[in-house]
């Protein structure tokens, strides 16, 4: 199992990590996400991985999963979600603003130098 | 009561916060009276946890009263009750130049100012690691909208860069915490001071990347050099309040440096004691050289005034990697006159810029101004004030900080923070010359209102008094630097009391 989380936890970094260098804005806020997922990912493995470990306190669980980073986790997967849908807004907001959506705000069909 | 004080700096913010932002469509003066009261408040709140503070304990206050090392807890020592004080002096001068009419250009200023607000002190009170993240969030979550308001394409264009920049950090920001805390097993920043002695050897990597990765994370906070880049553009389009505010953030990022560097990897970190400072010193030092140049070369007062403020991050840099007790005490002193000159500047450059007409804040030859004598003279003192020339707080500071540096240090130092007071100077005489000097034409502008005036005297006034002042506040810094060095007592006042119940 930790070897398929740690898999899936890298790939989901690298794909984040390269979408979020792109030039344009959609795949960076895709990219951003994508980086969000994985890093909640590793967050919830800090604390080890456990099957059948209780969260929280009980009579009959013999094992317990740590549950700090399940709170920690929580709290930014929240804060996540928010950001994802601020850069979202701001994405179009960009778009409509600068009439382009190019991070740099070059249109498609100038040369670079022209703007910014 | 007393006792209840340390969480004022973040309820009281919150709770005008929500209220402005629910009571959004109210009249305007109600709103301005609240949030000036509110302010005002907050630099009561912030006296009183300074004057708290100098008895050299060190206070927690246990929200929900779940005793360190469990739990969130706030801390309040002479470095965090500085800072909270800073922040709201800082924040009644904005405000107050805020109030004359920059607050009308969009909805929610007043609400979204109060949350920065509390972002801000809370990043500043917090005892732990984890809750620094948060409020991190709350701050910067704040400072984007803040950072549009009033909209605009080059606002807009800059805060693309500067949320996608900052969203990244958080992640590596957690990325971070995550390996600290699966290591160490404790995100408690005394508790990992302890622990971090105790580590295996085979953790030890581990745990240094950590430490690392949180360098980069408050390197981007602080504007240190390959991270710097999103600053000058995005400082130069925010309206002038937030800039000036802003002033503040850089100094979140300083201050988280100093706190984890010296409290949890500090001294006696053991292998991995002072990991952080040669790296410190040597981009604080390169931050401080470009900046420098970025001064020479700004076009425009406002990248001007943000490249000011990029040399001092570099300045405040150099002083955490000299890593002695002068040497901070030193830098504490210099970071209370930037932050407080740095945002004046930014209010005096708008104030100028609104009596140009269409020049604006570009430094061009144009019409004359319409109150040259008095912009002309705050202009003077705070570019005084900024270059680090005598007798104004930049110099002082400035001295503190050269004297404080070791033979070694000094070949590096003493040049390149005197060739970049000179850099400054020679680019702040120049935009000075420009504009109160060579300008010619009727007079057409909007005059410097009682609001705006206050704002702008309020900080630039603090250069002159902080020479006045300059033997207590000394005083206070080196005490707040021999405090920040002894980890011991930190610890002890945090687990020890933690352990037998507590006082909060």
């Amino acid at each position: 199992m930790e070897a398929l989380f740690a898999t899936t936890t890298g790939i989901l970094a690298a794909s984040g990590l390269y979408l979020a260098l792109r030039g344009r804005t959609f795949p960076v806020v895709v990219g951003l996400t994508l980086l969000s997922y994985a890093v909640n990912l590793f967050l919830f493995s800090t604390g080890g991985l456990t099957t059948d470990g209780a969260a929280v306190i009980s009579d009959s669980a013999g094992e317990y999963a740590d549950p700090l980073p399940q709170a920690l986790v929580l709290t930014a997967i929240v804060i996540g979600f928010a950001m994802t849908a601020f850069s979202v807004i701001l994405a179009m907001r960009v778009r409509g603003d600068v009439g382009s959506d190019h991070v740099n705000g070059n249109r498609i069909d100038e040369p670079r130098e022209d703007k910014s | 009561m007393m006792q209840h004080l340390i969480i004022l700096p973040v309820l009281l913010p919150l709770l005008t916060g929500v209220a402005l932002l629910i009571h959004r469509g109210g009249a305007l003066t109600l709103r301005r009276t609240a949030n000036v009261l509110s302010t005002l408040a907050l630099v009561v709140v912030g006296v009183l946890l300074v004057a708290e503070s100098t008895d050299d304990t060190i206070r927690y206050y246990a929200v929900g009263d779940w005793q360190p090392p469990f739990g969130i807890i706030l801390v309040l020592d002479r470095l965090s009750a500085l800072m909270v004080m800073l922040t709201s002096l800082l924040a009644l001068g904005s405000l107050l130049y805020a109030c004359a009419g920059d607050d009308e250009q969009g909805s929610n200023f007043h609400g979204l100012f109060q949350l920065q607000l509390m972002g801000i002190n809370g990043a500043f009170l917090t005892g732990d690691l984890f809750n620094l993240f948060v409020f991190f969030e709350v701050l910067l979550i704040a400072s984007y909208a803040l950072l549009m308001h009033g909209g605009g394409k080059a606002r807009t264009h800059a805060g693309f860069h500067y949320v996608a920049l900052n969203l990244l950090g958080s992640m590596l920001f957690l990325i971070a915490l995550g390996v600290l805390y699966g290591t160490m097993g404790t995100l408690n920043m005394a508790d990992m001071s302890a622990v971090v002695t105790t580590l295996d050897t085979a953790d030890l990597g581990l745990v240094k990347a950590g430490a690392l990765l949180l360098l980069i994370v408050f390197g981007l906070k602080a504007a240190m050099l390959p991270l710097y880049f999103w600053l000058p553009r995005a400082y130069a389009a925010a309206p002038a309040p937030i800039a000036a505010l802003f002033a503040i953030m850089t100094k979140v990022g300083i201050y988280s440096i100093i706190r984890v560097y010296t409290l949890i990897f500090g001294e006696q970190a053991g292998p991995l004691a002072n990991l952080a400072q040669p790296w410190i010193w040597w981009l604080g030092l390169a931050t401080l050289a470009l900046g420098a140049v970025g001064v020479l070369s700004a076009r425009e007062m406002r990248t001007q005034v943000a490249y000011l403020i990029l040399v001092s991050v570099g300045t405040l840099l150099a002083g955490i990697g000299m890593h002695s007790e002068a040497a901070l005490g030193a830098l504490l002193y210099y970071l209370i006159h930037t932050t407080l000159v740095s945002g004046g500047l930014f209010l005096l450059v708008d104030a100028i810029a609104q009596q140009r007409g269409k020049a604006g804040a570009r430094i061009v030859q144009s019409r004359t101004l319409t109150q040259p004598a008095t912009l002309g003279l705050l202009f003077f003192a705070g570019a005084i004030a900024m270059a680090g020339l005598p007798p104004l707080s930049g110099a002082f500071g400035k001295a503190l900080l050269l004297q404080a540096a070791t033979t070694a240090q000094q070949y590096w130092l003493w040049p390149i923070l005197l060739g970049s007071g000179l850099a400054s100077l020679i680019a702040l005489s120049r935009t000075g010359s420009t504009i109160f000097w060579r300008a010619s034409g009727e007079k057409t502008g909007i005059t410097l209102g009682k609001l705006r005036g206050a704002g702008v005297l309020i900080l630039i006034g603090c250069a002159p008094l902080m020479v006045a002042f300059a033997g207590p506040i000394t005083a206070f810094t080196q005490a707040t630097a021999a405090q920040l060095l002894d980890r011991d007592a930190y610890v002890e006042s945090i687990i020890a009391r933690g352990d037998t119940g507590g006082d909060a």
